[in-house]
């Protein structure tokens, strides 16, 4: 199995008619992918319109409108849609930059677990012996630690700020990329066309880098969309348990983090940043799934 | 059998050698770990007098045989908050953790397991893919939003359950289900996806050919043999598992080790924190390296892969 199909399951499509069966418009997974893409770019619109869209400033108190629910409940006051927390500050502008800053933490992190992973498995790819089996024997130490001990021991060691919290999720998937990279490279080095290349005098640099990269692309793509809905998840669970993004910044997990203490009494405060993660992650999950249905057939059948 | 119980237990211990030497660098290379592991409020002879006592003025050479010593030693110092040694700290927690997980790890085997085969059974009926709808969205919905919907739902709606703590048995229920949901459903897929392969097979032709009964086949040939990839995905999984918990038991303040981590992060204990770290790191690759040798033996085409 992939490390793909392991890292993010199997999937949940139908059992696979034969493609000659089956058009590619009649296809089961569409309707899903359409109402997860609609639901996707909605999100993001939402999170990179929120200085437009938010009708207050997140941190902005108003202790007069304190724990109000949200419009349709008793004792809902006007201009909050979504209802106020126990500072009194409007849910819905915290969710809008809460799920902003959720989308970029995650994106920073795909992008820097991405750089670490297919960077060092070009090299242990390319160089193959002790390179590779340092590597990916560091690799391997990653994938078998429970990660939430990492990133709590980075974070006590080096604080809790935006910059640490990137490295964490950052630190997350890079094996996977690496791993990923180094299976590619392995097989690739051995086809006819990058034999010729290296036949014909090409330095192993440019092997890697014009005959190499731009065949990593397609696979490399699916594993940062599914990293990319991982890390969402993980960032909001570092910041549920108080190591993440720290008050007065919110991120949707901190958001339900903070508002447990009113499960009880003010039970919106929190069901409203959870179903917000929860809408989130379906669709991330839905697209990371079809995309890897998609494009992924080589590697599927690994 | 040999070659391969020598090869495993040889990556065994380099992982478990490296996670102590990156714990040691961790906490020994970024500031002065003397801040870190002194109580406050002590005065400049005191502070003199810990720092001879770990070693903290010899080589880094030095200090790193010291940490190997301490571990073997048993000595790994007073937490700051509680002050009392780590080891009594953990030895109180450690038995609702192990329940936790162990109960966790016996609800998706019994659950995903059977939801698995029968999803592969009905591949061609409404429920099945109900059952994989189901799956789906335990698999995408994260544990502690569950854990959270579930405190809202069962606690504080219909009060039906403890909200907090470990105490009796109605406080296993919704952490063990919030924890177990996404292994529950990954296994279905897993479980699900290697019994299609299997029912396709030959040999599972023949069993219903020589008259076996549909239940005996699909459990004695079909399941035995789909059985083993499983396994081997649920070996991956334990480190999930552990991260998983530790979240948690930090919502049902479940008083285990993973809250207790979270607190000592929070509060910066690092003598609990680096010890937990390395007790439970090393635990986790323990486990995963017998889950293979077990399977090993139980599968002889792994040891010759």
């Amino acid at each position: 199995m992939s490390d793909i199909a392991r890292e993010a399951g199997v999937n949940v499509v139908m059992p696979r008619m034969p493609a000659m069966v089956r058009p590619g418009w009649l296809r089961r997974g569409n309707a899903t992918f359409l109402v997860a893409g609609l639901l996707g770019v909605l999100l993001i619109a939402a999170a990179l319109l929120a200085p437009v869209l938010a009708p207050f400033d997140p941190g902005a108190q108003k202790l007069l409108a304190r724990l109000r629910p949200p419009i349709g409940f008793s004792r809902a006051v006007a201009p909050y849609w979504l209802g106020t927390d126990a500072l009194g500050r409007d849910l819905l502008s915290r969710c809008l930059y809460g799920l902003r800053l959720s989308l970029a933490l995650a994106l920073f992190g795909t992008v820097l677990g991405l750089a670490i992973g297919v960077t060092l498995g070009l090299v242990a790819g390319l160089a193959r012996g002790m390179t590779d089996a340092l590597l990916m024997g560091f690799a391997d130490v990653k994938l078998a630690t429970p990660f939430t001990l990492v990133a709590l021991l980075v974070i006590a060691i080096a604080g809790s700020g935006i910059g640490v919290l990137i490295t964490v999720l950052g630190l997350a998937y890079w094996a996977q990329f690496a791993r990923l990279v180094r299976g590619q490279v392995l097989s690739l080095r051995e086809l006819p066309y990058v034999e010729a290349a290296r036949s014909i005098g090409a330095s192993p640099w440019r092997v890697a880098v014009r005959h190499m990269l731009p065949n990593l692309v397609g696979p490399v793509v699916v594993m940062a969309t599914l990293s990319f809905s991982n890390l969402i998840l993980l960032e909001s669970a570092l910041s549920f348990i108080g190591i993440g993004v720290q008050p007065p910044t919110a991120t949707l997990g901190s958001m339900v983090g903070q508002g447990r203490d009113y499960l009880a009494s003010a039970p919106w405060v929190v069901a409203v940043p959870a179903l917000l993660i929860v809408l989130v992650s379906l669709s991330a999950m839905l697209l990371g799934d079809e995309l890897r249905d998609r494009m992924d057939a080589a590697l599927r059948e690994r | 059998m040999s070659a391969f119980l020598f090869r495993r237990l040889l990556r065994m211990a380099v992982t478990l050698w490296v996670i102590v030497t990156a714990v040691f660098m961790a906490t020994r290379f970024t500031g002065n770990p003397i801040d870190y592991i002194m109580p406050e409020g002590l005065d400049a002879d005191g502070r003199r007098a810990m720092i001879a006592y770990w070693g903290l003025d010899r080589s880094g050479f030095d200090q790193y045989l010291l940490f190997w010593r301490s571990l073997f030693e048993g000595e790994f110092g007073l937490g700051l908050v509680e002050r009392r040694p780590v080891t009594a700290i953990f030895a109180e927690r450690i038995g609702r953790s192990l329940g936790l997980l162990s109960l966790t790890l016996l609800a998706t085997i019994a659950i995903g397991v059977p939801l698995g085969v029968l999803t592969a059974v009905w591949r061609r009926r409404q429920l099945g893919t109900w059952v994989l709808f189901a799956a789906f969205i335990g698999y995408a919905v994260p544990n502690f939003v569950l854990a959270i919907l579930m405190l809202l739902l069962f606690s504080f709606t219909l009060h039906w359950l403890p909200s907090a703590g470990a105490t009796t048995w109605l406080h296993y229920v919704m952490p063990t289900m919030a924890l177990s949901a996404y292994f529950i459903a990954a296994l279905v897929r897993y479980t699900r996806n290697a019994m299609l392969d299997v029912l396709g097979q030959d040999y599972m032709r023949t069993a219903h050919a020589k008259g076996l009964g549909p239940l005996t086949v699909l459990i004695r040939h079909g399941l035995r043999n789909a059985l083993i990839p499983v396994v081997t995905v649920l070996g991956l999984q334990i480190a999930t598992l552990v991260s998983g918990a530790v979240v948690i038991e930090t919502v049902f303040a479940w008083n285990g080790m993973g809250d207790l981590l979270v607190g000592a992060t929070l509060l910066r204990d690092y003598p609990v924190l680096q010890f937990g770290v390395l007790i439970v790191a090393c635990a986790v690759i323990v486990v995963n390296a017998l889950v293979d040798l077990a399977y090993a033996a139980i599968d002889p085409r792994v040891r010759l892969a």
